[in-house]
């Protein structure tokens, strides 16, 4: 859809809003409304806007598939590790309280990264998803051309 | 009176919903549907889950359907004639919920179970305990933290498992018999 002008304009605009506001979202959830599982769902939206308007391919090239396997692993593994650190320093799974010296400051800490643990597992699996989604149309065209190119020199 | 607005907004579009044959059709009032629920979230001071239905329901789900929708056809098949006993067990099923309705207790009470023992403390402590001004994320990401984990990796067992079926390239398709089922050329 890039040959249309409004869209392609109109996206060019909102893509950085979009993320800026995914970021927001993010960032500010112990504040206002938010966290990680709709600040990855919103940037991940931007995404796929972008997606929609240049095509997969270019979408592809801000983030390759493997980053996004890899990534979407990385963030539940964020969130455990952090809980894991909760052990090691001496308290439990998931507490929060021994990560830094004061109390706020401490669990202020582990929700920030916990929950940035989840937009980023959250963002990468819907882009995933809708890869996945997008793509497979044209690999069952692909798929057929190659049976028949097959059929036709036995 | 705004949420008797929208909820009869919302019954219209379910309504129409269920009538609409065209599946691109039911995927814009699904969102719409998804929008209303959200702006009733709203109304109802609810500001993370309204965000979150605005955000899943109305936006990253809608997506998901309409990238589903260029693989199959663009329109439902028409089944003829009517099935009773669906209806039957519909009937059934809705008079219950309604008459289980009727024990719900008021809305906004203050006795109301959800107030009771672990609310208050949520309400009264995360502020003093973490300094966390939003509640539900304190109570999301500190006090119910595994919680919170178990659902980060439902998401990622759910793009695993997008990745496993979809993930590699068709090897080869069978051979399909007739060519109108050939996925998507009318989409």
């Amino acid at each position: 859809m890039v040959e249309n002008g409004i869209l392609r304009i109109v996206a060019r605009f909102l893509i950085p809003l979009i993320m800026l506001f995914g970021l927001y979202i993010q960032f500010h959830g112990e504040y206002s409304p938010g966290g990680g599982f709709q600040a990855g769902v919103v940037v991940a939206a931007g995404w796929i806007l972008f997606v929609l308007i240049y095509g997969l391919e270019a979408g592809l090239k801000v983030i390759p598939e493997r980053a996004m396997l890899v990534l979407a692993a990385l963030g539940v593994l964020l969130y455990a590790v952090t809980g894991l650190f909760g052990v090691i320093l001496g308290g439990r799974y998931l507490d929060f309280y021994p990560l830094l010296p004061g109390a706020h400051a401490a669990q202020q800490f582990g929700i920030i990264t916990v929950e940035f643990g989840v937009g980023v597992t959250v963002a990468t699996v819907v882009m995933l998803i809708f890869t996945y989604f997008a793509r497979r149309k044209d690999e069952w065209a692909e798929a057929e051309r190659a049976e028949r190119h097959e059929d036709q020199q036995p | 009176m705004i949420d008797v607005g929208l909820l009869l907004f919302m019954v219209a579009v379910a309504v129409i919903f269920l009538r609409v044959r065209d599946l691109f059709a039911a995927a814009m009032l699904f969102a719409i549907y998804s929008l209303l629920s959200a702006a009733l979230f709203a109304v109802l001071d609810a500001g993370d889950v309204a965000l979150t239905e605005a955000a899943v329901g109305a936006g990253i789900s809608t997506l998901l359907i309409l990238a589903v929708l260029t693989l199959t056809r663009r329109h439902e098949h028409v089944v003829q004639g009517h099935n009773l006993v669906a209806l039957l067990v519909v009937l059934v099923t809705g008079a219950a919920l309604i008459y289980a309705t009727l024990d719900l207790p008021e809305f906004g009470l203050a006795s109301n179970p959800i107030h009771g023992h672990p609310g208050s403390y949520y309400t009264a402590q995360s502020y003093p305990d973490m300094g966390v001004p939003n509640m539900v994320a304190a109570v999301l990401a500190s006090y119910r933290s595994i919680d919170t984990m178990g659902e980060a990796f439902v998401i990622f067992a759910a793009g695993l498992g997008v990745y496993t079926l979809l993930g590699r390239r068709p090897q080869r398709i069978k051979r399909r018999e007739s060519s109108d089922d050939n996925g998507g050329h009318d989409g």
